[in-house]
């Protein structure tokens, strides 16, 4: 398990060091913050000053090297806009995103498993057209559109929910249902989906010739199985949430990293926009681990180091009867691994 | 071709042979066959149309702005046809400036759906067919596009050279690259190992010729319906640049933009972001419906349920009701 | 061995019979209509003694034997017919009267172990899972039947394997731990559908034999679904033949395999390559079944029967009896049963040199 983690945890390091270094170099090529912080009438030695101390007349190359001078040293630069430590304004918006994130996977996973194992049992019954309908919509309907309709309907006509804010439960409502749509669209056909597959597996069949009820055969064994298949796609889905929910954010003026992020490209922020791009990145690295780890506890198969020492334990130990017949060829337990 | 493929399936059938016929029935009465599909070819077919004709039509009253007409509601018969769909804050009709906007919409989706559509698909299917460590570097490189955060990449792009259309059409097609690139790729790796493509090998043909007359036609099907799934996507995925201000700039209008513009007036004139916004969602859906006729169409095994007659449709689903 | 071939020491008198199928009729549905895969079909399994279903791939056993344990696809439903388990009616039973049966009656052995089994769970929760649904016993007590069943089907150091998940263990072991499942409530009926398919033939005999040798412990009625003739000769008291959806022969082994009353049992028998010396032609029966949409009217077998006649086409003939407990449904078995006796491929059968098995289609 420790060297299959420590393979993943390399490979999926490189795709982080590409994104931070690539967003240093992008961002760079947006233009010079100076016109955007100087007054319109700043002298040219004014102009000068602020490049200087801002470091931006070094070539790129320098800058970068600067930058992660300082982020060893834990130093994320300062913001040019408010003067304060990125890291710390980073930090600070991060669990905004973080909480409505988890809530919107939440609610996304519980209603796909419920939606979509009822479709499954019953293709093309109500649920399976409602599953697929929502599904329809959920990859048709532009969020920022959702989420405007939601503020006509239930904020200014019906004036039962804030329009923006992040005081109490109601102004959580319209943001997480405006989010969790494309979640549940595309969760509730892996679901579907991948519960058809299992329940017509033939395992399937041996459970109910052991007498299980149907209860135990569509959750501990259907659902069982096609949980794996769901994991990851609720992982990418999740990343998506954390890297992209500038549009809600930004509408219901949720003070999430996804506005800062938006808010700094926009005002040439580039330490700011930096601390985020690294944050949701790393983020982003910890969770495709996590979402590692948990399908190796969910599908036994893909553990391999677990797999072998099982193996060479099989093996170590008294030959079965399959292999000691005389003249049988020996069937070798490694062999049903591959298969 | 898929006729190639699907030749000997339908021969197998036995009985029937008048259903034999090379390709199977025509694509046109197989989407006849289908309501939802046709509905939506019909929808897509219209705004195409009003994309070419509109703006030569309604360009002008686009434009004219009318200050006694301000922000009038829609479906009022009074104001005429050009303000059936009301008019926004400086009395322009938000019908004609749909339509104008349809065609900036389209614009930009159509040429980002073909370029990434062109590049991805030969790209993906030269790796697979090659596979080897031209395969491997080609993946490398689509893993690290999808890992990118494609906002900021659009950011940066708009901002260095100007946020123009062919520079929105640019960037929504490097960023969907990878998309065809991946499933042309296994696909064609999965073809490159069947027994016509080694027997045109046997033969000498060389790989670019093996890749344009056998790999390509079989794969054309399945990334012709992703594109219509990825037209949907990129249409969504303009309109959300143009919202947060880094798209279709103004004077320029797109569906997304008048969203955005019509936002700060949600409380006195709710039709300037909905209804744009609506266009978004038929068109998005009319595509979905069309991807979904197109998946079971193009599919030899599952071709069938598009050929059957309405009776025998009737009797299965009679049969299932039974079942239950 | 010998006496499981000869008639003379059946216990057919005193045999209880566990499981009486009359008239069992199933049907498929599909696009273009319903189409009957088991037609009419009837046998009885007794007590301590193997019958087979013994026929090509597509004829039906296996629907047969799926209709019987209550595991049909939802496409496929049973038409007609009865199916008593000791008895009591399976058909006529509610959902949760047949989960409680499931087990303690009735086992059933699966084909492939690999798919059988379920990925995701050790064998030890998957054998105690049984335990845990009739006997309502907690984790640690199934456990340690699961060890138990383990033991009894020779499956080595079972105390560590019964941690192991199914990949884990060679095709051999994985039939093991099915047939251990199949037998650990000691149902009265044991179902065995193609058991030893998968497997390499040196292990097939291992699995006949622990079969046999749970046979004779537990004193079960064994139904074996193949379509392997030796194995039917070795292991069985009774065959039931199908063709195409129907029984076309029955009886006990011995009496069926050396006189046949059915053309078809006697084509098959002579397919045999038993007699066969290098450059001899090997005997098959032309054609091929007839697709089951297009089943024609009149006997099932008439496309390819070489007595084939006119009131074949018109009429389908009843299993009728031919003998001491033989039946056939052929419209001239009294011909042929007169002939049988001297066909010299049929005590042969009885002891094949070389495992045969009839012609698979391919999938």
């Amino acid at each position: 398990m420790l060297t299959y983690l420590r393979k993943r945890i390399i490979s999926s390091a490189l795709p982080l060091v590409v994104v931070v270094v690539g967003v240093f170099a992008l961002a760079r090529m947006t233009g010079n913050p100076a016109s955007l912080y100087l007054p319109l009438n700043a002298t040219d030695a004014m102009r000068a000053d602020f490049i200087a101390k801002n470091g931006l007349d070094q070539p790129v190359l320098v800058q970068m090297a600067d930058y992660f001078g300082g982020l060893l040293r834990l130093d994320f630069g300062t913001s040019l806009r408010t003067g304060e430590d990125a890291a710390a304004m980073a930090l600070r918006a991060f669990p905004a995103t973080l909480q409505l994130a988890a809530m919107t996977m939440v609610i996304a996973i519980v209603l796909a498993i419920i939606v979509g194992s009822a479709a499954a049992l019953k293709p093309n019954g109500v649920l399976d057209r409602f599953a697929s309908f929502v599904s329809m919509a959920a990859a048709s309907i532009p969020d920022f559109w959702l989420a405007i309709v939601g503020i006509w309907v239930f904020a200014i006509y019906l004036g039962w929910l804030p329009t923006s804010g992040v005081m109490g439960a109601a102004a959580w409502v319209l943001p997480v249902a405006t989010l969790v749509m494309r979640p549940f669209g595309a969760l509730v056909q892996v679901i579907r989906g991948a519960m058809v597959t299992s329940l017509s597996e033939p395992y399937i069949k041996l459970a109910r010739s052991k007498g299980a009820t149907e209860y135990r055969v569509v959750t501990g064994h259907a659902l069982r199985n096609a949980a794996a298949p769901a994991l990851t796609v609720a992982g990418d889905l999740t990343v998506g949430l954390i890297n992209g929910a500038v549009v809600v954010e930004t509408i219901f003026g949720w003070p999430g990293i996804g506005k800062l992020m938006i808010d700094s490209i926009l005002q040439r922020d580039f330490a700011v926009l930096q601390a985020c791009v690294l944050l949701t990145a790393l983020a982003i690295f910890v969770l495709n681990i996590v979402i590692d780890v948990g399908y190796a506890l969910l599908d036994p198969r893909v553990r391999p180091t677990a797999g072998a020492r099982a193996r060479s334990k099989a093996r170590a130990i008294a030959p079965g009867p399959d292999s000691t017949t005389p003249g049988g060829p020996a069937v070798p337990a490694a062999a049903g691994a591959n298969a | 071709m898929t006729q190639t493929l699907n030749a000997p399936k339908l021969r197998d059938r036995g009985p029937r042979p008048q259903k034999a016929r090379l390709g199977g029935p025509s694509m046109f009465r197989m989407l006849l066959r289908d309501k939802f599909a046709s509905v939506g070819a019909l929808v897509l077919g219209l705004v195409v149309l009003v994309a070419i004709f509109g703006p030569a039509l309604m360009g002008e009253l686009a434009t004219k702005q009318n200050l006694m007409f301000m922000n009038k509601a829609p479906f009022d018969p009074a104001n005429g046809w050009a303000y059936v769909l009301g008019s926004d804050s400086l009395g322009r009709s938000v019908l004609a400036r749909l339509v104008v906007a349809t065609r900036t919409t389209l614009m930009v989706a159509v040429p980002a759906v073909l370029v990434a559509l062109l590049i991805g698909s030969l790209w993906g299917v030269w790796a697979g067919y090659h596979r080897g460590r031209r395969e491997n570097i080609s993946m490398r490189i689509a893993d690290i596009i999808m890992s990118f955060p494609s906002l900021l990449l659009a950011v940066v792009v708009l901002y260095v050279f100007s946020p123009s259309v062919a520079n929105i059409v640019l960037i929504l097609a490097v960023t969907r690259i990878p998309i065809y690139m991946r499933t042309a790729r296994a696909e064609s790796a999965e073809l490159q190992s069947r027994t016509f493509v080694d027997a045109a090998r046997t033969f000498g043909t060389r790989p670019n010729s093996i890749i344009a007359m056998h790999v390509i036609p079989v794969v054309t099907p399945t990334l012709l319906t992703l594109a219509t799934l990825e037209f949907c996507y990129v249409m969504l995925a303009e309109s959300s640049l143009s919202f947060l201000g880094i798209g279709i700039q103004p004077p320029d209008v797109s569906w997304g933009l008048m969203v955005a513009q019509g936002r700060q007036y949600l409380q006195t004139a709710w039709w300037l972001s909905i209804l744009p916004g609506l266009a978004i969602v038929i068109t998005a859906i009319a595509a979905n419906l069309l991807a979904a006729w197109l998946r079971i169409a193009t599919d030899p095994a599952q071709r069938w349920r598009l050929t059957l007659e309405r009776p025998a449709k009737k009797a299965l689903k009679t049969a299932a009701k039974e079942a239950k | 061995m010998m006496e499981v071939l000869d008639p003379q020491t059946r216990e057919a008198a005193t045999a209880e019979a566990v499981l009486a199928v009359t008239g069992l009729d199933v049907d498929i549905r599909t696009p273009t209509g319903t189409v009957r895969v088991v037609g009419n079909v009837s046998f009885t399994a007794y007590q301590g003694q193997t019958l087979a279903l013994l026929g090509e791939s597509g004829c039906g056993k296996s629907m047969t034997a799926k209709a019987i344990a209550g595991l049909l696809d939802p496409v496929a439903s049973v038409a007609g017919g009865t199916v008593r388990l000791e008895g009591r009616d399976l058909n006529a039973m509610t959902p949760r009267q047949r989960r409680e049966v499931a087990g303690p009656g009735l086992g059933i052995v699966f084909q492939d172990a690999l798919t059988a089994l379920n990925p995701v769970y050790t064998v030890g929760s998957q054998l105690g899972e049984a335990f845990r649904i009739h006997r309502g016993m907690n984790k640690k007590q199934a456990r340690a039947q699961a060890i138990e069943l383990m033991r009894r089907v020779g499956i080595p150091e079972p105390e560590v394997r019964v941690s192991a998940y199914p990949h884990q263990f060679s095709g051999g072991m994985r039939q093991r731990i099915l047939i251990a499942m199949a037998v650990a409530l000691g149902p009265r009926l044991l179902i065995a559908d193609e058991p030893t398919t998968a497997l390499d033939v040196t292990v097939q005999a291992q699995i006949m034999a622990l079969l046999r040798r749970l046979r004779e412990e537990e004193d079960m009625a064994v139904v074996l679904i193949t379509h392997d003739l030796a194995v039917v000769a070795e292991e069985a008291d009774d065959v039931c033949i199908m063709y195409a959806g129907n029984v076309v022969e029955s009886g006990p082994v011995a009496t069926v395999f050396s006189s046949p009353t059915h053309p078809y049992t006697k084509g098959l028998l002579e397919s045999v390559p038993t007699h066969a010396r290098r450059g001899d032609d090997l005997s098959s029966i032309p054609g091929s079944p007839p697709e089951l949409k297009s089943i024609p009217s009149g006997c099932v077998y008439q496309d390819r029967c070489p007595m084939a006649a006119a009131i074949c086409r018109q009429e389908r003939p009843e299993l009728r009896p031919t003998g001491a407990n033989q039946f056939s449904a052929c419209h001239f078995s009294e011909s042929l049963r007169a002939g049988a006796t001297a066909t010299p491929a049929a005590d042969s059968v009885a002891s094949p040199e070389t495992p045969s098995t009839l012609q698979e289609e391919t999938r």
